[in-house]
């Protein structure tokens, strides 16, 4: 039988005081996470937006419980989106998007 | 118990206060709780004070750090009789071999650190390790160029690092993970450093050490050596007056 997927989400902020669209940070994510790990280590993070608040500055995240740590390497290592200075920090990460929202939101 | 994040390299310019207080303020709010800047060996003591007001105005803990850069080993010797009892942190930039074999063997250095973008400039071998093991030498790895190089100078610094790692593991050589960065905008959350620290294949648990245990155990051991109580390794002064 198959193994149930596990995955994890995670909130990240980002740090700028230009505003993105949704496009333009997950193009900078994809980007850092192909550099670092190859188009082949990047299809297998299982990376996908799941939420995108231009005026917070907030995305949350989706990606295997496995490929957290790669996926916060990339997104750490991210320093410009559409050429201008950037750093992306994740606040939390959390295996719901309820209790993710939950401590984001306090 | 909570862990201790601790960055022990930030180089902020010291002739701009804007930019000191802002690393500071973004330091406390990334989570840190203890942070060493790099002074220049004749800095006022006036300035180490205003430093460690403004790092106790945003919650963090401050150490003085003095990086030597030395041409050669008895230029070393001096300036850690010079240095030694005036900072808390000394770390050597290790850009010769015989700068960095006294470095490792000599147990008033902290921290050896290698330049990053000279390849052949490092000597973090398995001689150099096994001396760091008998010394209380600490490699440090800045991960700055990380951040800041791409493409094929970046791979070849990971490549250079995961050997150096690897040697460090192997002679149990404890490593320190800092920022080493000039500005605020290249500053990440100790999680985010040591998820960059993966790259070069250190593990997760190892990687929070390198960012926590590991330096905290370097600025604890210090803070005692340079306390009035300290007298010698094992002997420290309990209590002082005519009834002792």
């Amino acid at each position: 039988m198959l193994k149930r997927l596990k995955r994890r989400y995670l909130a990240v902020q980002i740090d700028s005081a230009e505003k993105f669209s949704q496009k333009e940070f997950m193009d900078a994510v994809w980007g850092s996470l192909s550099k670092l790990y190859g188009e082949y280590g990047a299809s297998r993070s299982g990376l996908a937006p799941i939420s995108y608040n231009e005026q917070r500055g907030l995305a949350v995240l989706r990606a295997l419980h496995d490929e957290v740590q790669n996926v916060r390497a990339a997104v750490a290592a991210v320093t410009k989106i559409n050429g201008k200075p950037t750093a992306l920090h994740v606040e939390a990460v959390s295996g719901t998007i309820k209790s993710l929202r939950n401590i984001t939101e306090h | 118990m909570k862990r201790i994040f601790v960055d022990l390299h930030l180089c902020p310019n010291p002739n701009e206060p804007d930019c000191v207080k802002r690393m500071v303020t973004k330091a406390s709010q990334l989570g840190y709780n203890l942070i060493a800047m790099s002074l220049p060996p004749n800095f006022v003591k006036e300035r180490g004070q205003w430093l460690q007001g403004l790092c106790s105005e945003a919650g963090v803990d401050f150490v003085s750090r003095a990086d030597l850069k030395s041409r050669t080993p008895g230029e070393l010797i001096n300036g850690l009789r010079k240095l030694r009892r005036k900072f808390e942190i000394i770390a050597v930039a290790c850009e010769s071999k015989n700068v960095a074999r006294q470095a490792s063997k000599d147990r008033r250095v902290d921290l050896l650190n290698f330049p990053a973008l000279d390849f052949r400039g490092r000597f973090f071998d398995r001689a150099e390790a096994e001396l760091a093991s008998k010394g209380l030498a600490v490699f440090e790895v800045d991960l700055r160029p990380l951040l800041t190089l791409e493409g094929p100078p970046r791979i070849r610094l990971l490549s250079t690092l995961r050997r150096e790692v690897a040697i460090a593991k192997a002679f149990r050589v404890p490593v320190v993970i800092s920022s080493g960065v000039q500005d605020e905008s290249l500053m990440r959350k100790p999680r985010e450093m040591a998820a960059l620290a993966s790259l070069f294949d250190l593990d997760e648990a190892s990687a929070l050490k390198a960012v926590s245990e590991n330096p905290a155990a370097i600025v604890k051991r210090n803070k005692q050596k340079l306390s009035a109580q300290f007298v010698a390794p094992g002997i420290r002064v309990v209590r002082r007056g005519k009834d002792c």
